[in-house]
């Protein structure tokens, strides 16, 4: 690292790591009750262990991006982050938060709106965290020597984040209000502005990496992130094609929703077109393994998986059912799971000063993980088909199909033992570097 | 090939220009397609106290409702019409866990007006104009 206050990103890296632990546990009590085997129902039915599963997801790739936008700023930007105390309480607040929404969770205090289920009081403390967040990030900016391109695609993405967080605190009476204006929330972040986010860390590391000219790589950001908007923000449509908002979003919807992929397709063929153009061989191999991970699987994940039940016509029959759920695990874990990953792996010897680089037990966490998903999502694929075959085409009951489709999650159980191994793995190794140390500032 | 700053107009115009786009459908169908395709003249008191006990007990962690939300128990927009309101009221009113084939929900022991506000909401909810959703399973053997 070059900045002192970098060292901040490790602390939020830790927090991530931790909350990615649990989610895992959530995930395991959610798979076996689908088995049939809910011996935790009367401390944790599975509406709270879905809720903590799918927020915890939400805050530890946030808290994984604010320790990369730490690590990132000061780096692009040459100075100092302009305040580490206020960081670092930011950090503690921000754990506070986290830890008081999941333990509601457990004693019926939440929203149940998917994804949103942070109660209101608690919202506006969200607020004022991540407010302080921009603060200090925009502070930096303003401070910096430079201002990059990558650091304001990435600091845009944080921005916009923060602000279209707020359309989903406003309470609807009527619930299709309510779920319109939630998925302003959930679509243009994670089909968004998060986007933003990923493709700015995407080209920083690429930048660090490969050695490729900052001007060649902005200019490709620029124009993947366009395309993320052109598709994505029409593509809202495919979540308002049957919840009482009217068929012209079945138009709107099908037509931009099917582009989104071609975001992630630029996203891919862009980093593996700097691999190769690079002449620079970084000797950390394992985080340009997680850098091209992410962009490939991303696309597989979000934007073939997407693609292959975005059209009306097909989502008529997928919709609510297992079939989102096996395209939501592979384009969360491929998009942004990834990407925090990366960033961790890439900055993890510059802020401890270790050059422990490429070893078996990561490599073992990069397969594993990638192995572990890609089964999990394979299984929830064949458990959503069979779903809406039985159910939406030949009538079955819903109790009865999810009887027949039990032995799926089975297999679910097995592909994330796989899964977590490597992501154990992944732990391992981070709490191996150590804590960061001003010793590692290279001049 | 496109230089750095018209790669940059082709992200902030090609923004702008679809985020004014959504802006304006989406004016749109909140002004008009929304109040019709709810009914929102419907929208009773008892209907907004059953979307609040909906929310607060987090349905939406195990079912669906809309197509939105959890894929461990059944979907509840045509919960009405397929089980009508004394079936509803005796799962929502039940002090023991209630558990269909197994599979277990919290039994959340509501008074008998709430319980009627939750049926008012599904009653609402039901006669939401979904463009056909959900589907008729078309492979169903007629008796």
């Amino acid at each position: 690292m070059k900045y002192k206050s970098q060292k901040v990103a490790y602390w939020f890296f830790a927090l991530a790591m931790l909350l990615l632990a649990l989610q895992l546990v959530y995930g395991f009590i959610m798979g076996f009750a689908h088995m049939g085997y809910d011996g935790l129902h009367q401390f944790i039915p599975f509406n709270t262990a879905r809720a903590v599963h799918t927020n915890l997801l939400v805050v530890w790739i946030l808290t994984g991006f604010m320790g990369a936008a730490y690590y990132i700023i000061p780096e692009e930007a040459e100075c100092e982050l302009v305040s580490t105390k206020l960081a670092y309480i930011q950090l503690i607040t921000l754990a506070l938060v986290g830890v008081a929404a999941v333990i509601g969770y457990h004693f019926n205090y939440w929203e149940g709106r998917k994804f949103l289920e942070i109660p209101r009081p608690l919202d506006w403390l969200v607020v004022i965290n991540v407010l302080t967040f921009l603060g200090i990030i925009l502070a930096t900016l303003f401070k910096g020597k430079k201002r990059t391109t990558t650091s304001l695609v990435l600091t845009m993405g944080l921005v916009f984040a923060a602000l279209l967080y707020l359309p989903g605190m406003i309470w609807f009476d009527n619930q299709t209000m309510d779920s319109f204006f939630r998925w302003w929330v959930v679509h243009l972040w994670v089909e968004g502005v998060w986007e933003l986010i990923m493709g700015g860390i995407l080209a920083f590391l690429l930048i660090k990496i490969t050695g490729v000219d900052r001007e060649v790589i902005e200019k490709w950001l620029y124009i993947i992130v366009g395309l993320t908007f052109l598709s994505g923000i029409l593509g809202t449509g495919h979540h308002y094609y049957y919840i009482g908002t009217g068929k012209m979003w079945l138009i709107i919807g099908g037509i931009f929703s099917a582009l989104e992929p071609l975001a992630f397709l630029g996203m891919a063929l862009f980093a593996l077109a700097m691999y190769r153009k690079g002449e620079k061989r970084h000797p950390n191999k394992i985080a340009l393994s997680w850098t091209l991970g992410t962009a490939i699987v991303s696309f597989v994940g979000a934007g073939l998986l997407g693609l292959a039940h975005t059209l009306p016509q097909v989502n008529m029959y997928t919709h609510g059912t297992l079939v989102t759920a096996m395209h939501g695990h592979m384009a969360f874990w491929g998009a942004y799971g990834m990407i925090v990953l990366a960033i961790i792996a890439f900055s993890m010897p510059n802020l401890t000063g270790r050059k422990r680089y490429t070893n078996n037990t990561n490599v073992f966490a990069f397969w594993m993980s990638n192995i572990g998903m890609l089964g999990m999502t394979v299984a929830f694929g064949v458990a959503g088909v069979a779903q809406v075959y039985l159910e939406r085409k030949v009538g079955m009951d819903f109790g009865d199909v999810q009887q027949e489709i039990q032995v799926h999650f089975f297999i679910l159980i097995l592909c994330a033992v796989l899964f977590t191994s490597g992501i154990a793995a992944y732990i391992y190794e981070f709490v191996k570097y150590g804590k960061p140390t001003d010793e590692a500032i290279e001049n | 090939m496109l230089s750095k700053s018209q790669a940059k107009i082709f992200f902030l115009g090609g923004t702008i220009v679809t985020f004014a786009i959504f802006l304006g459908l989406s004016w749109h169908t909140l002004s008009t397609e929304v109040p019709k395709n709810t009914h929102e003249e419907n929208l009773t008191e008892a209907v907004v106290r059953g979307k609040h006990l909906w929310e607060s007990n987090n349905c939406m962690g195990c079912h669906t409702i809309l197509g939105e939300g959890a894929y461990y128990a059944p979907e509840l927009t045509k919960v009405y019409d397929r089980r009508g309101e004394g079936y509803i009221k005796s799962v929502l009113m039940s002090s023991g866990p209630w558990a269909p084939r197994g599979r277990k929900m919290v039994a959340y022991n509501m008074s008998e007006e709430e319980a009627q506000d939750m049926v008012s909401f599904f009653k609402w909810i039901g006669e939401t104009d979904l463009n056909g959703f959900p589907p008729e399973p078309d492979l169903k053997q007629q008796n």
